[in-house]
Parts: C-alpha cells; structure tokens; sequence
C-alpha cells in the first residue's frame, strides 16, 4: 500500500478494499519502523491519526466521503495544528501548543485527511539542506547506499523525504525561496509552490511575509492537483489572500500539449550548471517535444540579481516577523531574566539557532537608519525588475523549464560553514518567489544515482496548467515512480 | 561592503538577540560575505523604477469594524510562560 498513490488509495477506500484505520495503522507502522534513518518527523501523532481514521470511515460509510476521506498524509511543522505541538523547527517553539488550527490544516480536516504528524524542516523555514532545524538534520532517502549521507534539500526537507521514503504519499509544505522546489528536486517527487496569494498563509508561522506561500509535496502531479483542490481559495484571514475563483485542478491534467510553448531562460543554462545535470534537463525537454510543445530561448537578464534582491527582503521582513518571539506571551522564555531587556536579548540568543539569528541580524541592519534606501528599497525595485522579466517571458511562451536546482543532493555537512555557499542553492527557484509567479518540480532523472529535478514555471494562476504539463510528463517517463534503495 | 563590530554590537541591540564577546568575530565575517553578496544591487540600473511590495499589486483589504473574535484568553494564557489573574508576567518594568 505504502507505494501508492493519494488517487490509487482514495480508490482503494471508496471500494471498501482497505479501511482507513487499517491503512492509517500501516503508515504509522512505516513510519515507525523507518523514520529512525531519515529524521523526517518531529511530531507523530499516533492516537489523534487513528482516531481520525475512524471517524473518517465512519464518514465514508455514511456516503459523506471525500477524495481525501481517510487519506493519511502529513503536515510540514509550519502549520499550526491545533492541540498538537507546532515547532517551526525551533527551540523557541519546541512546546508551543497553538490553540487554533492554520486554514491550510483546516481544510484537509474538513476534507477528512488523516494528518499523521508534523515533519522536519530548517528553523523557521530558513535553509536549504534541513541541518538548521533543532530537531536535527534529515536525510536523503537517495544515496543511503553510497558512503556520505545526502542532505534532502530545505527548508521543507522532512516533507520530501517523507514522501520518497514512502512514509506518506503525501505532505504540505512553503515555498519562501525554494523551499518546496528544492527539497522535491533532491528527493526524486515532485512539488508545486503555487501563485502567491493562491493558498491561506493564516496560521502558517511567517518568515517573509511577501514571498511566503504554502504548497504541495507528493510523488505524482495528480496527487499535487488533489491536494491543491483542497488547500487553495481565498481567505478572508489572510489579508493578502486573492480572491479568484478556484478550478478543479485534476479536471485538465489529461489536455493534450500539442502547441504548448515552452521558454528557456539562457540564463538558468549557464556554467553554474554542471554538464551531467544539463543533460538530463535537455532530455526532459526533448520529451516535451515529442509531446507535441515547441521550444524556444528566452531571457531573464535581471534574473542575476535575484539572490542579492532575495538576501535584502527576506531577512528584512524575517527581522520584523520574528520580533513576536520575546518570552512574553507563548514560547521558550530564558531562565530567571533579571530585567525585561535580560528576558527579550537572552530568550531570542537561546532560543534561535545560528542562521535564524544571522537573518535577523542582517534584516535589522538592512532597515537600520541610514540603510532603509540602500538595501530595502532598492532591492524592491530590483524586484519589480525581476518580475517585469517574468511577465515579458510569458508574453512569448505559456511555461518557462530550467533545472530545479545546479547539482544533485550534496553531502550532509558540505555546505554548512559559509551561509553564503548555501544561499547559492536556490539560484533558480529564488526569482519565482521575487515575481510571486508559480512553479513545480519534477522528477527528470538522475545524475550519480541522484534525482534530478526539471522545474516548470508559469504565469500567474497557471497552476492548472503546470500540473497538466507535469502529469502528461509522467505519463510517458517513470522517474517519478523510482524509489529508493 | 565590510561590517565593523561596533555596528554588530548596535544591530544586536535592535533586534534584542545577546551577541556574546566570542560570536562577533564570527559574525563579522558572515554578515560580511552576506553583505558583500547584497552588494551587486547597487550596480542595477533602478532609476524610475517604482518599488514592488506585492506581487500582484494588491493593497490591504479592510473589515467592517465589528466583533468577530471571541475572547480565548484563558486558551491563550494556558500556554504562556508565566501568568497571573489573567495577567502576563515579565519581569519588573517600572519601579
């Protein structure tokens, strides 16, 4: 059962050949059995799983049921869930028990979902390896047969691995700078950070405001669809949730691509890609072709400047949203403090990890006096650059391909001594988050017996689209079904 | 760009996080190759280019002012640090 799909299982509940219960017992036993190589979780959440497997074949019995009735799946630690410990990846949340439940975690309920725990990520969702997280690194399914563990890429790290692993079919994950792109990529699914604005941010602790947005994580484009069906809509909640109405996103994945005009950014083929990695990227797109689309060059000429844009805003915004963690109210407060400054200075020194405290640090110096124009505001109107790239793009093409990431899942530790090496990690997917657009990753191959991830990017609220391409994609490769050894 | 200590020192008073005598060196040189990676912004052309706070150039919506919230104070205080009558304790403000 483990290896199949959120449609293959949604079937195999509505013919009564599995139970809920029994299904959701075989995960949690998965899990068990397997989690203590990959680190994927923090949080399972035994009793309340199979209480809600229960009731949800209590639903299905009823006629009340859902695709997702009973479905066990897994929630990113990010999203509140309500009497069930939220970290965020953090000491300073390490008890933190929210009384309410994220929209995002909410409407899998409503949906009937079994939520089995809360997975691993980097502290507050900034990272791109999972070794920031203070519940301790993950590992890459892929590669546990070669001498160096693998990192499973970041900040959602525990979800891919979880997903790759077969711990679950299918998890929620954000997508900041890459965080649901890259993680996908390194552990062989495929992942969708959906427009910005697309999916509730409500109960979804912030990191950077402006470019954070949930997504989805599972091996199949269809899967990503379900999931999309069900966390997508407005939010009146969230005052910067779009109100648009929402498609059934599994309604158009069998459209023809016949005519599909697909773009690639010269710019994300550049030298910073590694031959082996360009190859399989190349080969995806031939596919593509042989589907019917064209292919043609485009440009991004301010796509360089992504990065630097991206390491202004998002500490900036980190720097203000993080300011709520003081001791007061909820959260790690410090021994004995012998003033309110004592309590503020070594509540947030103990409480935050390394990298959380460097974004911070750097995010307060950019909106210091005396630098507020040269970092912020200029980096928003870099932005707007960005973004104007993006939009001129999709007047020439319908979707834009590039490699997910420039090189295959490094070794666990690699990159953990220069922040600025790790940055570098998301040079393809950061411009996304710039110019709010959507995109996916999907499994393309291999490199050294790694995943290679192909990412598809599109105009705003194209995800039906996107999970279109995706899924006729996996209906004539298998890379997505591998598994690992 | 470099980043002296003394400006540490500030920024960490800003962002109320203890920086130890130990760490600033360390730090010193991370926020300096971060801020050397910032730097490249300066050379983009950005004259006449309005600054982007929203992808899609949504501004804040407004509620009607009325009560929609009801009062959860006892779910919020269970899980604060320190309460008391309804009260969140920190430590002595005004003498």
């Amino acid at each position: 059962m483990h290896n199949k799909s959120v449609a293959e299982l949604s079937r195999e509940l509505e013919s009564g050949k599995i139970s809920s219960l029994e299904l959701t017992q075989q995960f949690l036993d998965r899990i068990k059995s397997e989690d203590g190589q990959f680190n994927s979780f923090i949080t399972v959440t035994e009793e309340q799983a199979l209480a809600d497997a229960r009731s949800a074949d209590e639903q299905r019995a009823a006629g009340k049921a859902t695709p997702w009735t009973g479905v066990p799946f897994a929630h990113k630690d990010i999203f509140c869930t309500n009497g069930v410990r939220t970290t965020c990846g953090s000491k300073m949340l390490e008890n933190f028990v929210p009384p309410y439940d994220a929209t995002v975690t909410e409407n899998f309920r409503r949906a009937g979902a079994v939520c089995v725990g809360k997975t691993n990520m980097d502290e507050f969702a900034m990272g791109s390896s999972n070794e920031s997280s203070y519940f301790g690194a993950v590992t890459n399914p892929w590669g546990l047969n070669q001498d160096e563990k693998r990192v499973p890429g970041g900040s959602s790290g525990g979800s891919a691995a979880a997903v790759a692993a077969r711990l679950v079919p299918a998890a929620t994950a954000t997508d900041t700078g890459g965080s649901i792109r890259q993680p996908a990529a390194l552990c062989g699914i495929t992942g969708l950070k959906p427009t910005y604005g697309r999916v509730s941010r409500y109960g979804m602790i912030a990191f950077a405001s402006s470019l954070d947005q949930g997504g989805t994580m599972a091996r199949t484009a269809e899967d990503n669809a379900l999931m999309l069906n069900v966390m997508a809509g407005f939010d009146p909640k969230d005052s910067t949730s779009i109100d648009r109405d929402v498609p059934d996103y599994t309604a158009t994945l069998n459209e023809p691509l016949k005519g599909l005009k697909i773009g690639l950014p010269r710019e994300y083929f550049s030298d910073q890609l590694s031959p082996a990695m360009e190859q399989q990227v190349r080969n995806a797109v031939t596919e593509y072709e042989k589907l019917g689309a064209t292919v043609k060059e485009v440009s991004l000429p301010n796509a360089k400047l992504a990065i630097a844009a991206y390491y202004v805003i998002a500490p900036a915004e980190a720097s203000a949203n993080l300011s709520r963690f003081d001791g007061a109210r909820y959260g790690y407060r410090c021994e004995a403090p012998k003033d309110l400054m004592d309590m503020y200075t070594r509540t947030r020194a103990e409480g935050f990890g390394a990298e959380v405290k460097r974004r911070i640090l750097v995010g307060t110096y950019a909106l210091s006096a005396g630098y507020f124009d040269a970092y912020y505001l200029k980096a928003q109107k870099v932005r707007r650059l960005i973004q104007q790239d993006f939009i001129n793009a999709f007047k020439e093409v319908d979707v834009l391909m590039s490699p997910t990431t420039p090189s295959p899942a490094f070794i666990q530790g690699e990159k953990t001594s220069d922040p600025v090496t790790m940055y570098l990690e998301d040079v393809f997917t950061i411009a996304i988050n710039l110019a709010g657009v959507p995109a996916m990753s999907v499994p393309a191959g291999f490199v050294d017996g790694l995943p290679v991830g192909l990412q598809i990017i599109g105009d705003y609220f194209s995800e039906a689209r996107l999970l279109n391409a995706a899924h006729q994609f996996q209906q004539v490769t298998d890379w997505h079904q591998r598994e690992p050894q | 760009m470099t980043i002296s200590r003394k400006d540490i020192e500030k920024v960490a008073v800003l962002a109320r996080i203890r920086v130890d005598e130990e760490q600033v060196s360390a730090l010193e040189t991370d926020l300096g190759n971060i801020l050397d990676l910032v730097d490249q912004l300066a050379a983009a052309d950005t004259a006449n280019v309005e600054p982007m706070a929203h992808p899609l150039n949504a501004v804040q919506r407004l509620r009607a002012d009325e009560v929609t919230e009801t009062n959860q104070r006892e779910a919020f205080q269970a899980i604060a640090p320190a309460t008391e009558n309804g009260l969140y304790l920190v430590p002595r403000v005004i003498e």
